[in-house]
């Protein structure tokens, strides 16, 4: 198999995982709620498929990365240092702006979950660019 | 570092897309070797200077002060 159609492969393979979590997020979140009605055991089993989707979605993240070249990982590997860096300061810092009541609202989760992935698209266009 | 992956390829009119495919590597980095912004690891450049038939030291020149 040459490498491109590896990588694709690899590519479709996160794709489908990648997918395949976020419905999973959606059913722990939703489930108890509309589907079995606050039941503690189906949350519990939700939740562990959660986890075990998510195990599988970051192996395949993995594999795809294995298979990039060198200049690919070292874009990768810069992209998510920055990431890794920005988002630990920058969530820190929000989470003390509402332990300190310098915002009026509570800081959730969600907007650090955003902000890691806008950060990790935004640096990893540039460093792309970097090396064009 | 310098090299002279692009001469070598126009005389032998490869593509850098050819020349990547026969490496191992995306086009992108056999770009970015040409413009001399990535230096490529060792195994990498032996299999160019394999590629070319010719020693890697007459391909990649190490220039002090570059990294």
């Amino acid at each position: 198999m040459s490498k491109k159609t590896q990588r694709s492969n690899n590519l479709k393979r996160l794709g489908f995982w990648t997918f395949a979590w976020t419905l999973s997020v959606a059913l722990a979140s939703f489930g108890g709620e509309f589907l079995w009605e606050g039941n503690q055991m189906l949350n519990a089993a939700a939740i562990g498929l959660n986890l075990f989707v998510g195990i599988l979605m970051i192996l395949a993240n993995r594999r795809l990365i294995e298979n990039l070249d060198e200049l690919e990982k070292k874009i990768q590997l810069e992209s998510m240092g920055l990431t890794l860096g920005l988002t630990l300061v920058v969530g820190l810092a929000y989470s003390l702006l509402d332990i300190t009541n310098v915002i009026p609202w509570d800081a959730e989760i969600s907007f650090l979950v955003i902000f890691m992935g806008l950060c990790y698209l935004t640096t990893t266009f540039l460093n792309s660019r970097r090396y064009r | 570092m310098k090299n002279r992956i692009r001469i070598l390829r126009a005389e032998r009119n490869w593509t850098q897309e050819n020349l990547a495919e026969a490496v191992g590597v995306s086009r992108q980095t056999i770009n970015a070797i040409e413009k001399e912004k990535f230096d490529p690891s060792l195994p990498t450049a032996f299999r160019i200077a394999r590629l070319f038939g010719h020693p890697i030291e007459e391909i990649f020149q190490f220039e002090n002060g570059n990294s």
